[in-house]
């Protein structure tokens, strides 16, 4: 009985060495495994057939006409509403929260964009005017939202 | 001098405890990072950056993503093909459809493409889709955190 006694007091030294190993392996792994995901988001674009195209859109509002044209190099060299010049997508999005409106009562719902943009033209200007017409990010970070019928025009043939 | 050869060599030990709490903070940190996602990203494709690509709510419904590079051809299946040759594997692609009874039309088709792309091309590729049946279409963008 003594010697049990004395042998329980006694510390039992825990061999770490095979956990370490795992916890290495499975750091290692973690690490190798990590991705970082950049957050994307999508625009729908309403594309429809052809012979649909024009049947199947019962909007009282004509469509607005945004019209993009490229220099030799595919840079922005003119954007038009409607016909009328724009200096920046900022005067864009301005002049189509002043034609729709916002919050209740806005149009926002039964107006369609109709993209207008030369061939050569390059794609992140699209991309920028998809933005300024379909919403606002207001400073507290809430998005207002405009235009959600964004098509393109039939591409030109040259 | 003759106490310390008594002593024989002195075992050091070496406190683990520090160690071992750390890396269990990498294992964790790791295991909270680690994206299962199955989105399709592509580094030879720079997606345009817009204040409003806020990720969508759900997954889409039978997703085909198209990613068009900067000099016009289209990544499909990890690799790059020419936009001539895109509605080849497109056609297979509504065969697959239909051979599970689905309507092409109600595939979406993801578009990625360079924000170097010139619009042409992008509106080719849609042309393409269309001419193949599908009719919806989404066009990706990186969204932009710097606000």
């Amino acid at each position: 009985m003594a010697a049990k006694r004395e042998g329980l007091s006694d510390k039992i030294a825990i061999d770490m060495t095979p956990m370490i190993d795992v916890v290495f392996q499975l750091i290692t792994f973690f690490m190798l495994t990590l991705k970082t995901v950049i957050t994307e988001g999508d625009f729908d674009i309403r594309m429809p057939l052809g012979a649909s195209a024009g049947a199947a859109w019962e909007d009282p509002l004509p469509p607005v006409r945004v019209r993009m044209t490229a220099g030799p190099d595919g840079e922005r060299t003119s954007l038009t509403m409607n016909g009328q010049p724009m200096g920046d997508f900022e005067e864009l999005r301005r002049r189509i929260i002043d034609l729709v409106g916002t919050g209740p009562g806005s149009n926002a719902d039964k107006t369609e964009v109709e993209l207008d943009c030369d061939p050569t033209l390059t794609y992140d200007n699209v991309i920028a005017a998809v933005t300024a017409v379909s919403g606002m990010v207001q400073p507290d970070g809430t998005v207002v939202e405009l235009i959600k019928k964004i098509k393109f025009a039939p591409p030109k043939k040259n | 001098m003759a106490r310390k050869q008594g002593a024989g060599p002195a075992k050091t030990d070496i406190d683990m405890t520090p160690m071992i709490d750390m890396t269990f903070q990498l294992i964790t940190f790791f295991v909270f990072t680690l994206n299962f996602s199955t989105a399709v990203q592509d580094d030879r494709v720079q997606l345009p950056v817009s204040q409003l690509a806020k990720p969508a709510e759900g997954p889409s419904v039978e997703p085909i993503t198209l990613q068009l590079m900067s000099d016009g051809r289209v990544i499909y299946s990890g690799e790059p093909v020419s936009l001539q040759d895109i509605g080849g594997y497109l056609e297979n692609e509504k065969r697959v459809m239909i051979s599970v009874s689905k309507e092409p039309s109600t595939a979406t088709v993801i578009v990625r493409a360079d924000g170097r792309s010139t619009t042409g091309d992008v509106q080719d590729l849609i042309k393409i889709c269309q001419e193949k049946g599908f009719e919806k279409f989404v066009l990706r963008a990186q969204y932009d955190e710097s606000n």
